[in-house]
C-alpha cells in the first residue's frame, strides 16, 4: 500500500491562543513495499506524525492518503507499534498477541498463526506467561507479534526499540527487516538515532525546527543486512548529522543571541 | 475470558504466591504478637475497671467470661441464626449496591462530562449518614428487612461508584489507543479493556463498601427487629447477660474480619502489574 501525506500540519490547542504548531507542511510519500524511517530529535512530532498516520489524531491541515484513500480513523491494516510494550497484564502472551484477532472476530487458523508468530519471535515456551513476568525485550517482541498476526499492510513504529539494550535491539531490527522482506508490507518507523534510521530504511525522512518540517529526504541504496561500519554508510551518517546540527543552529535562537 | 482463567489456574503466578507465602510467615508472628497485645490490654482495663467496688456485676465483660459465653454461643444454633440474617442482609445490600454502582462507576468514570455533571450530588449524598434515611426507609418499606436492605445499599454504593469512575480514569492510555488501533469499537473498548484494567480498584471499592456495611448493620438491627447479631446484643443487654454480649461483640469483629481478609485474598490474585 502507498501512504502519500501531504501538506500535513497539526496544531495542538492551547488555553488563550491560537495554539501550538507541531507540524508544518509535512509532504512525502511511502510507496508499496517501502521502509521509510522519520528521524528527528526528540519531542519535534514525530509520534505525531506516527499517530496522524494511524488515525488515532485527527489533522489539523492538509491530506494523508492510503491507496488514495483518505484518513479517518485508527484501522487495523496500520498495525502501530508503540515505544513502550502496551500488553494487557490479566492476559498471557498468546492471548495478548490474539487480542487484535479476538476484537474483530478473525478466527481463521488463528491457533496455527499464533503458533508460527511465537516461534518466528522466540517466545516459545513463553505462551502462558503473563507480562510482568517478561524482560523489555521480550514485551516488544509480543507487541511486535501482536501487530503482525492480522497480516497489515502497513507497519506503523513509534521508536520500538528506544527503551531496549544494545543486543536485543540489533536483534530485533534484524528480525523486523527479515520479516518485512518476506511479508513486504509499507513500513514507516520514527526514531532518533541515526544508525537505526540508516540501518532500516529505503529513504530516511529527516525533521527538524520547530514548528517541525521536512529538512531534508535522503534514498538509502544499500543491500541488507546492512553493514554498519561500511564506507557508504559512514558518509550518508556524517552527511545527515551535519544537515541535522546546520538546521538546529538556525532556528535555535535561545541559544545563540547574535 | 481470560480474567477467570487466571485466576483459576494461577499457574503462573505461583513463583509470586510463593515469594508472598515466605513474607506472609513473617507477617504470620506479627499478627500473632498484636493479637496477644490486644489480649493483654483487654485483662488489664477490664481488671483495672470492673473489679472496683459497685461494678462487680459487670464482670462479664472480662476476657474469661466473654470467651466462655462465645463458647456456648457458638454452640447456639440461634446464634448461627443472626450470623445467617446478618450476613444476608450485608450480602443483599452490596449486591444491590454492585449492580447500580459498577455500571454507573464506569460510565462516570468513561465519559467527563457524566463525572463533571454527578460530582456534587454524589459528593453531597455521600456524606448523609446512612442511619439517618432509617425513618425514610421505616416509612417507604413495610418490612424491616427490605428497609435494612436499603439502609445498606445506601451505606455502600458511594463508595462503589467513587472507586470504579477513579479506576476507570486511571486506565492506561496506551492500551486503549492499542485497541483503537487494532479495531475495537468504542463497548469493546468498555468490556475488553475498561472493565478488566478497573476490576483491582472495583475490589478495593468492595472492600470499603464491606467494612462500611458491617458497622452500618449493627446499629441497623437495633431498630425493631427480631434477627441479627444487632439484635443479639440489644437482647443480651436486656437480659443482663453481660458475657453474652460481649461475646456477640467479638463474634462481630471475627466475622467481620474473616470477610475482609477474604476479600483480601481475592484482591491479591487479582492484582495485575
Amino acid at each position: 500500500m502507498t501512504i502519500t501525506v501531504e501538506n500535513v500540519e497539526k496544531r495542538f490547542p492551547l488555553p488563550g491562543k491560537e495554539g501550538f504548531t507541531v507540524l508544518e507542511d509535512i509532504s512525502f510519500a511511502v510507496n508499496d513495499g517501502d521502509f521509510v524511517t522519520v528521524m528527528g530529535e526528540s519531542g519535534c512530532g514525530k509520534s505525531t506524525l506516527l499517530n496522524l498516520i494511524s488515525g488515532l489524531l485527527p489533522l489539523t491541515a492538509g491530506d494523508i492518503r492510503v491507496d488514495g484513500e483518505r484518513v479517518k480513523g485508527p484501522d487495523p491494516s496500520r498495525a502501530l507499534l508503540f515505544q513502550q510494550p502496551s500488553l494487557l497484564p490479566w492476559l498471557n502472551v498468546e492471548e495478548n498477541i490474539i487480542f487484535g484477532c479476538r476484537i474483530r472476530g478473525e478466527k481463521d487458523d488463528l491457533k496455527m498463526r499464533s503458533r508460527q508468530l511465537i516461534d518466528i519471535m522466540g517466545l516459545t515456551g513463553f505462551e502462558k506467561v503473563y507480562p510482568h513476568e517478561l524482560s523489555l525485550g521480550m514485551a516488544q517482541r509480543v507487541c511486535l507479534a501482536r501487530a503482525l498476526i492480522g497480516h497489515p499492510k502497513i507497519l506503523l513504529l513509534d521508536e520500538p526499540f528506544a527503551a531496549l539494550d544494545t543486543i536485543n535491539r540489533s536483534h530485533l531490527q534484524e528480525e523486523l527487516i527479515e520479516f518485512w522482506m518476506v511479508e513486504k508490507f509499507s513500513a514507516v518507523l520514527v526514531t532518533h538515532d541515526v544508525d537505526e534510521a540508516i540501518l532500516m530504511g529505503t529513504k530516511v525522512v529527516l525533521l527538524g525546527g520547530r514548528p517541525c518540517r521536512i529538512i531534508e529526504t535522503y534514498e538509502v541504496n544499500l543491500n541488507y543486512p546492512r553493514d554498519i561500519t561500511g564506507r557508504s554508510f559512514f558518509l550518508l551518517r556524517s552527511a545527515i548529522l551535519k544537515k541535522l546540527k546546520d538546521s538546529f543552529s538556525a532556528t535555535t535562537h535561545w541559544r545563540d543571541p547574535q | 475470558m481470560g480474567i477467570l482463567k487466571r485466576f483459576f489456574s494461577r499457574k503462573s503466578t505461583d513463583l509470586r504466591f510463593l515469594q508472598k507465602g515466605k513474607w506472609f510467615a513473617g507477617r504470620g508472628y506479627y499478627s500473632l504478637a498484636g493479637l496477644g497485645i490486644f489480649i493483654l490490654l483487654w485483662v488489664a482495663i477490664g481488671y483495672l475497671l470492673f473489679t472496683r467496688p459497685g461494678y462487680e456485676h459487670f464482670s462479664g465483660f472480662l476476657p474469661l467470661p466473654t470467651l466462655n459465653a462465645l463458647y456456648h454461643l457458638l454452640l447456639d444454633p440461634d446464634f448461627w441464626r443472626s450470623v445467617y440474617a446478618s450476613l444476608r442482609r450485608v450480602v443483599a445490600g452490596i449486591f444491590i449496591a454492585l449492580l447500580i454502582g459498577i455500571p454507573l462507576g464506569l460510565l462516570i468514570g468513561f465519559y467527563v462530562k457524566l463525572r463533571l455533571i454527578t460530582y456534587t450530588p454524589i459528593q453531597f449524598l455521600r456524606m448523609i449518614s446512612p442511619l439517618s434515611w432509617m425513618p425514610i426507609a421505616m416509612l417507604i418499606f413495610h418490612s424491616f428487612e427490605a428497609a435494612i436492605y436499603f439502609l445498606i445499599t445506601m451505606a455502600t454504593v458511594w463508595p462503589i461508584i467513587l472507586n470504579t469512575a477513579h479506576g476507570v480514569t486511571l486506565v492506561n492510555i496506551q492500551w486503549l489507543n492499542m485497541a483503537r488501533n487494532q479495531g475495537a469499537k468504542d463497548y469493546q473498548l468498555l468490556s475488553h479493556i475498561v472493565l478488566p484494567a478497573s476490576i483491582p480498584y472495583i475490589l478495593t471499592s468492595l472492600r470499603l463498601a464491606l467494612g462500611v456495611a458491617w458497622i452500618v448493620l449493627v446499629p441497623a438491627e437495633f431498630l425493631g427487629i427480631s434477627s441479627g447479631l444487632g439484635y443479639l446484643i440489644n437482647d443480651a443487654r436486656d437480659t443482663l447477660e453481660y458475657d453474652r454480649l460481649m461475646a456477640v461483640v467479638i463474634a462481630i469483629g471475627i466475622v467481620g474480619f474473616v470477610l475482609d481478609g477474604s476479600i483480601e485474598l481475592i484482591q491479591r490474585a487479582f492484582h495485575w502489574g
